[in-house]
């Protein structure tokens, strides 16, 4: 094999039909076996991607449904969050973020709509981007809005231990993953019998922080990888653990999550970030699933700087008749909100989960799914 | 995408930044690498411009093998067949 070509030779063959079909029989039979319904929950945008591109949910069986969870950044991040950006963007400050979160409206308006006012609002890649041009203009005040989950945070702390500079300030609305995920696996309210688990999220955490929440609910996840077999073969395992009556922690995505994982990506974040707890927008507030700069940190943190509000909005959430907070936590479909692709479309959002492309709503508009997929439990 | 890594191949390190090849023409040369430990020719993950892992390749082909294995009483023409079912055309 071509040295060159190493691994993107052995990726193709995550996509293999041959092994597709046979994980589709496999999964087909084992259920036959269970013959109750299951539903499994996936905690990622990009999860939500493959299945959905690859058409996943018309390979399962009819007592087999997969529902997308609470991961999507730009969804999960707090309206009073942006609102408070979009304040602070029209004050003068120079706002920078991710291009779905500029997207995203708050209660009143989104960063966009605040550029069209006249604010300076601009669209980085990654915060490397935001200190170059904090560095360039010494004499403006910039703001980044760091957003995303524990997989987006290290870099952002690993900055920040190196120094940034001076007229450079964080929003940091930085979520983490371990303790949603464990949030929805000890409550019962959505009926979820089995997860997987982000395997970017836990390239980065390692399947260590998952293990306290495992214990206290027994049920089975698997760390998934995202390809089409990737994910096939985790459901498979699922089914078999639910089949043997046997939960366990699996790892299906050996190439890249480990028990431990990142340690070094993990000492970066200890060093410069608190958990708190993290309201997570029209749902609740989860315990220890926000971030904060530390004491030490504070005057890079815009909360303290410029005293910004958090948590819950006091205006209301959502455009009015919006189903955001369910279709996050995947207690609908996007085709059940009567705003889908009526008046929230991809190219005029009214919510989040329509504005960024890890949103189950755009993921749904984008392959042109308006049917609701049929679901074995409600 | 936000939480989205892509694999590309290391092909040069300078200090705590690298250039790496992401396939079909797509090279980045100030990827950070201070959170892993990367050498010249390691496949990384790279999220939000700096690598998050360095995958290991060894674990991707054990399932190939694994899958190899399943799938080995299936014969030629199947195989082939499935193929040219998600290709969207005959032989």
């Amino acid at each position: 094999m071509d040295q060159k070509d190493r691994l993107p030779q052995i990726l193709k063959y995550y996509k293999n039909p041959t092994v597709a079909r046979k994980l589709t029989e496999m999964i087909h039979d084992i259920a036959k076996k269970i013959e109750e319904g299951i539903s499994i929950m996936h905690v990622c945008g990009s999860h939500e991607w493959t299945i959905t591109h690859y058409g996943i949910r018309s390979l399962l069986p009819d007592n087999v449904e997969v529902r997308a969870g609470p991961g999507c950044p730009v969804c999960i991040t707090p309206a009073t969050d942006i609102d408070e950006a979009v304040k602070l963007a029209l004050d003068g400050i120079v706002v920078m973020t991710y291009g779905d979160m500029s997207r995203s409206r708050g209660s009143k308006m989104s960063l966009q709509d605040a550029k069209a006012l006249g604010a300076d609002v601009r669209v980085v890649y990654g915060v490397q981007d935001a200190i170059t041009m904090a560095k360039k203009e010494p004499n403006k005040e910039f703001l980044f809005f760091a957003v995303g989950m524990d997989t987006t945070a290290p870099a952002t702390a690993f900055e920040i231990l190196n120094g940034v500079p001076n007229n450079l300030s964080f929003l940091v609305s930085y979520r983490y993953t371990p303790s949603i995920q464990g949030s929805v696996m000890e409550s019962n309210v959505l009926g979820i019998d089995a997860f997987i688990s982000a395997g970017h999220s836990a390239t980065i955490t390692g399947m260590k922080p998952y293990y306290e929440y495992f214990l206290r609910s027994r049920k089975p996840i698997v760390f998934s990888g995202f390809e089409p077999i990737d994910v096939l073969l985790s459901i498979y395992m699922l089914l078999k653990q639910i089949y043997e009556n046997k939960p366990k922690m699996e790892n299906e995505y050996t190439r890249s999550v480990t028990w431990e994982g990142n340690v070094k990506a993990q000492q970066v974040m200890e060093k410069v970030f608190d958990l708190e707890d993290g309201y997570v927008r029209g749902v609740a507030i989860f315990p220890k699933a926000g971030f904060r700069l530390k004491d030490e940190f504070r005057h890079l943190d815009a909360r303290e700087k410029y005293g910004l509000k958090r948590g819950i909005s006091e205006e209301s959430e959502y455009v009015a008749g919006a189903r955001c907070g369910e279709v996050v936590m995947g207690l609908i479909d996007p085709p059940e909100c009567p705003l889908y692709m009526k008046k929230c479309t991809p190219e005029d959002p009214k919510g989040a989960p329509m504005v960024s492309q890890e949103g189950t709503c755009w993921i749904w508009a984008h392959h042109k799914i308006m049917n609701v997929s049929p679901r074995c439990r409600r | 995408m936000m939480c989205v890594a892509y694999p590309g191949r290391v092909i040069e390190i300078r200090g705590e930044f690298a250039k790496v090849d992401f396939g079909a023409g797509t090279i980045r040369d100030n990827i950070l690498i201070s959170l892993v430990d990367a050498k010249i020719g390691d496949y990384v993950l790279v999220h939000a411009g700096y690598a998050i892992q360095v995958v290991d390749e060894n674990e991707a082909r054990k399932m190939i093998e694994m899958w190899e294995e399943m799938t080995k009483e299936l014969s030629e023409e199947q195989k082939k067949k499935d193929f040219y079912e998600v290709i969207g055309r005959g032989e």
